[in-house]
């Protein structure tokens, strides 16, 4: 999802010489293809995220469309009262790049792992959020969200991850995307965790359910008019991402639904309350978090869903 | 009025606006006044009438608790009325304890939060550079903001790009919040620290106005940005508020406020 990343900045780049990256020291070769022609707006802000997230503040109340761009914990976490201030305080139109999010950087151990993201930059007003699935939904929504000329936290992963969509996806900012409509159940979910929600998908269709399936790619503004409607239309709804269970996307459903006074059963499924270490690899971290379809599966048959 | 007139009405005014708000900070805004009036009146590219000339010189408080100072010596030069700075910090007023989104025209960004202005500095002035443009940016940092790893992020930036449209100007009062700010951090030796960080630096007396003036005006002479040391007296022109850290918080009473308008001759 990174190359796609830097395809399209690259496009970006090249149609409007007003976009501009901050880069933390990494990507090595990523983005040379941008440097060919405008290497003044690829700037390497060094290992210093909290400077630059302010310093793309900056450059936004001068005039830019600044990008921030590096692994997901460092643009996020390490540089948060710079985000909260500079950039969403002020409303400046930054779009705050987390590469590698959620497990991806798996056996890079805790340090690189960013399953509290989500609800850091929830909870600042002013802020989107979107999380593509996969490439192409990356290459869709990322012009939508220079058009958007706010601050938004664009959660992307790493490398290979698979295609979810058969087909090129209509997908508008701030709206879900219904991939497969159905009954009774709803799988809504959000990033890169999308093949397990298709695996699931799959598992409940063989045993006789319909049920529907949701990228949810934007998470802030979240669609309460998809929500809205689907209180009728689902006795069940279950959310997937590759975040904390609690303060994620599957909170803010339940949210939702809460104030709703909704009868709709919430189930949500991410990364349990605890860090997730001594792995080797995204799947082996997947596992340790519970984050299968067998212990979905079983999850959902304790809930008395299946 | 003359410089030393005009710096002395503000510090008046800066007692009296603190004894009747009963908002604090008085001694970190009594020490950067001299500073203020050098730039508004002398150095920097800018028009009260037209506040957001996109044109103009930017100026970006770092001690965002000297607001005070810095409205003060805005109503002063011009931007607004002078009877408006006695709404701070009072409901829904434009002039909020630390700056914020609803400041008047003239204060340029949120402060409060220190070690973000030298950042946001460092973003623009590239920026500006960026787009070949003419505006300058002249920030304020206390010594106790130094303390803020930001700031050497920062500072190892614009030295890193010689960003020779960006000056610096440290508050150097060596008072911070609760203590001596040279025991509280190993600050000193100063200047051995801007200068190794890429910046062209020199240390002033920061109650001298054409020493302010003089050192300000080098802006853009080389090819590196520019750190002013400016050596200041926390409370200054007040004597029983000089290098008194009481300050930092007390409010002054009403017979105070007259000690030192007497004491001021304003």
């Amino acid at each position: 999802m990174r190359n796609a990343f830097a395809k399209v900045l690259t496009e970006l780049a090249r149609d409007d010489d007003k976009v501009l990256l901050y880069y933390a020291d990494i990507g090595n070769r990523l983005f040379n293809p941008l440097k060919e022609f405008a290497a003044d707006r690829a700037i390497n802000a060094g290992i210093a995220e909290a400077n630059m997230a302010s310093m793309a503040a900056g450059s936004a109340m001068m005039g830019h469309k600044p990008f921030i761009y590096t692994i997901t914990p460092f643009t996020t976490a390490r540089n948060f009262e710079q985000i909260k201030i500079d950039i969403a305080y002020q409303n400046q139109p930054v779009v705050i790049v987390g590469t590698g999010s959620g497990l991806s950087y798996a056996n890079l151990g805790p340090t690189h792992h960013s399953f509290e993201d989500i609800a850091l930059m929830r909870s600042l007003p002013n802020m989107n959020i979107v999380c593509p699935a996969d490439a192409l939904e990356l290459e869709i929504l990322m012009p939508q969200i220079i058009e958007l000329n706010q601050p938004c936290y664009f959660r992307i992963g790493k490398k290979n991850e698979p295609e979810v969509h058969p087909t090129r996806p209509d997908l508008k900012f701030g709206k879900a995307h219904i991939m497969q409509q159905g009954k009774q159940i709803a799988i809504l979910a959000t990033g890169t965790i999308m093949p397990l929600a298709q695996e699931l998908q799959s598992a409940l269709i063989e045993a006789g359910h319909s049920p529907e399936l949701v990228s949810f790619h934007t998470v802030k503004p979240l669609d309460e008019s998809y929500l809205q409607t689907s209180q009728d239309r689902f006795k069940h709804v279950i959310t997937l991402e590759e975040h904390n269970e609690r303060g994620g996307f599957g909170s803010a459903v339940l949210e939702y639904f809460n104030d709703q006074n909704s009868q709709v059963a919430v189930h949500r499924f991410g990364i349990p309350d605890r860090f997730i270490d001594q792995v080797h690899s995204p799947e082996d971290a997947r596992t340790k978090a519970g984050l299968t379809l067998a212990a979905i599966s079983e999850r959902l048959k304790e809930r008395g869903v299946l | 009025m003359k410089y030393k007139e005009i710096a002395s009405q503000i510090r008046y005014t800066l007692c009296d606006v603190s004894s009747k708000t009963k908002t604090p900070h008085l001694g970190s805004c009594l020490s950067c006044v001299d500073i203020l009036v050098s730039l508004y009146w002398e150095i920097m590219n800018i028009d009260p009438k037209a506040p957001d000339n996109p044109e103009r010189d930017f100026f970006l408080l770092g001690k965002g608790h000297a607001a005070s100072a810095l409205y003060t010596a805005l109503a002063y030069r011009g931007y607004f009325s002078i009877d408006s700075l006695y709404e701070h910090g009072q409901t829904n007023s434009q002039f909020e304890e630390h700056p914020g989104i609803h400041s008047p025209a003239g204060v340029e960004t949120v402060s409060g939060s220190l070690g973000h202005a030298l950042s946001l500095a460092a973003g623009m002035a590239l920026s500006t550079r960026l787009q070949r443009k003419t505006n300058r940016f002249f920030t304020l940092l206390g010594d106790g903001e130094l303390n803020e790893g930001t700031i050497w992020e920062a500072a190892m930036f614009a030295g890193g790009k010689r960003l020779n449209n960006l000056v610096a100007i440290v508050d150097f009062n060596k008072l911070q919040g609760t203590g001596e700010s040279c025991e509280i951090m190993h600050l000193e030796p100063l200047e051995d620290k801007w200068r190794a960080f890429g910046w062209h630096t020199i240390r002033i007396d920061g109650h001298d106005i054409n020493a302010l003036i003089s050192a300000l005006s080098d802006i853009g002479k080389y090819d590196k940005p520019i750190c002013i040391i400016a050596d200041t007296v926390k409370g200054k022109g007040i004597s029983f508020m000089e290098n008194d850290n009481n300050w930092h918080y007390r409010i002054p009473k009403a017979e105070e406020v007259e000690d030192a308008k007497q004491e001021l001759s304003v």
